[in-house]
């Protein structure tokens, strides 16, 4: 047997073995890809609810009386728009603008706050902010402590109030709030989450997500909660146009070039990391950007990778690709010279040495019925 | 599922099931289940020619795109239309409505060489 590198493994290992998933290396983690089915997983989040496994993503907590000032330096977005039980979705840049992660912050407490950030790049970007503290922040690592659930799809409200008889408020969405579920443990609940669904993302003590996972599944099971896998989380995240970071979200390119300038916040007082090449770069005009497409007709599912052109003239790369399970065709994200990057527009993807026609589309592909 | 005992095997999971010089070819029901969900299977035209190992075919999952090989050299004869409308079929019957396409093969014998059912199942094992 070749030796292979030691990846860690999720608090839920034995959980998803004795639900048979198949398991796939994923960002130094053995993650489950898959339980019954990428495609039947899908539909289940659509219609019901699934459950996610994430605890291999990295959590940060920020605290301190200058957390706030010092969060506006080293994240793009200005968290003094956030209230207590409120979430931001920010980036992390490098001195040039490019970016180096994407994520989602909870103000906890004015002086509290709780960054999540991809496995992928936990490491990094801990060692990134380490390097940029000041006095009167402290930064923590508390990822290892820290077990994670996203319960998705339009049931999961349903899904919770069934296990938890005794609670009587959840988080509106984008919100998150304490939750004592487990006798004084510390433990939140997020409406948040990475599907184009409504949702909730649940972390507790790492010893207490096994007891988490088997209550929701016990009690979601009737409701056609199954748990759901990475393949299914990525099929349900492109059709929700949400990008991935390592896809299409990279160093090299800014935030305007990858479909999040909405992340940015010029307003701050703060001279935020990357805010110069920013400014310039707006001034300048943005030469590539991230859009939807889908493929005209039924078949082969582009993937990401493969050069788009227009008339012969390559314009362009898939970041994501794949099919869509909810519309059964081809879709994906791709990097388009800026000009022509107009939803409507007809474009070519090279599958194979093969032309094969696509348009450009609005984002999201999919969005979730009120 | 079990493994027809009269098809021939690849290293590569692909079946070969011989009638005179026409070889039909598909992928083995082990393959089909680590590929999961097929969504797409690019056939090949009739009429081109190829070599044994050569990537003939590609099958789409969820997840990725895998080549087919053919086996054994020869010229395509045939490809399952059936697969543009439901390429889940490989995934439902791998060894019977899932095939892929078919062979002329330039020497019958070659296909011979190939691994028989119990060889496969032992590499399945190892």
């Amino acid at each position: 047997m070749p030796e292979k590198p030691s990846l860690h493994l999720s608090p839920l290992d034995s959980a998803h073995r004795k639900l048979k998933a198949r398991m796939t290396p994923f960002a130094g983690w053995e993650m489950p890809v898959q339980y019954e089915g990428i495609i039947q997983e899908h539909h289940a989040v659509r219609k019901e609810a699934g459950l996610f496994d994430i605890c291999h993503m990295g959590e940060f907590r920020v605290s301190g009386p200058r957390a706030e000032s010092w969060l506006n330096t080293v994240l793009s977005n200005d968290v003094r728009q956030i209230n207590p039980g409120e979430s931001q979705y920010t980036l992390i840049l490098n001195d040039r603008g490019g970016i180096i992660d994407d994520l989602l912050i909870y103000r906890i407490t004015e002086q509290d706050y709780l960054m999540i950030v991809n496995a992928s790049r936990r490491e990094e970007n801990y060692d990134w902010l380490k390097e940029q503290l000041t006095d009167n922040v402290v930064l923590e690592d508390i990822s290892s402590q820290t077990g994670a659930l996203a319960l998705q799809g339009p049931l999961s409200l349903e899904i919770l109030e069934r296990a938890f008889p005794d609670q009587k408020q959840f988080p509106k969405n984008r919100k998150i709030m304490k939750w004592d579920i487990f006798d004084g443990a510390e433990s939140y609940i997020a409406r948040s989450g990475y599907t184009g669904e409504d949702g909730f993302e649940i972390l507790v003590p790492t010893e207490l997500v096994t007891q988490l996972w088997d209550l929701i599944l016990d009690k979601g099971k009737t409701l056609g909660c199954v748990p759901t896998g990475l393949g299914a989380r990525d099929t349900l995240r492109l059709e929700a146009s949400l990008p991935l970071n390592g896809n299409d979200l990279d160093q090299k390119f800014s935030p305007f070039e990858s479909a999040v300038g909405f992340a940015v916040s010029f307003d701050k007082p703060e001279k935020f990391i990357g805010r110069e090449r920013l400014r310039d770069q707006k001034a300048a005009g943005i030469e590539r950007k991230l859009i939807p497409f889908t493929m005209d007709q039924k078949g082969a599912p582009p993937r990401s990778g493969y050069s788009i052109a227009i008339k012969g003239e390559e314009v362009g790369i898939v970041t994501s690709g794949g099919v869509s399970p909810t519309l059964g065709q081809g879709i994906g994200l791709a990097r388009i010279k800026s000009e022509i990057a107009k939803p409507g527009q007809a474009i070519d993807i090279d599958i194979r040495g093969r032309n094969v026609p696509a348009t450009l589309q609005t984002r999201p592909l999919y969005r979730k019925s009120d | 599922m079990s493994y027809p005992d009269q098809f021939y095997y690849t290293e590569s999971h692909e079946w070969v099931s011989l009638e005179g010089d026409i070889a039909t070819i598909g992928i083995t029901d082990h393959a089909q289940n680590e590929l999961s969900d097929i969504v797409f299977v690019e056939c090949p035209e009739v009429g081109k020619s190829v070599t044994a190992k050569e990537a003939t075919a590609v099958v789409e999952s969820v997840k990725a795109a895998s080549d087919i090989y053919a086996p054994v050299a020869g010229e395509i004869s045939a490809a399952n239309d059936e697969l543009e409308n439901d390429p889940a079929l490989v995934n439902t019957s791998p060894h019977e409505q899932g095939w892929i396409f078919k062979l002329k093969v330039t020497d019958p014998a070659e296909v011979e060489s190939l691994m028989d059912h119990s060889a496969y199942e032992k590499f399945l094992k190892n």
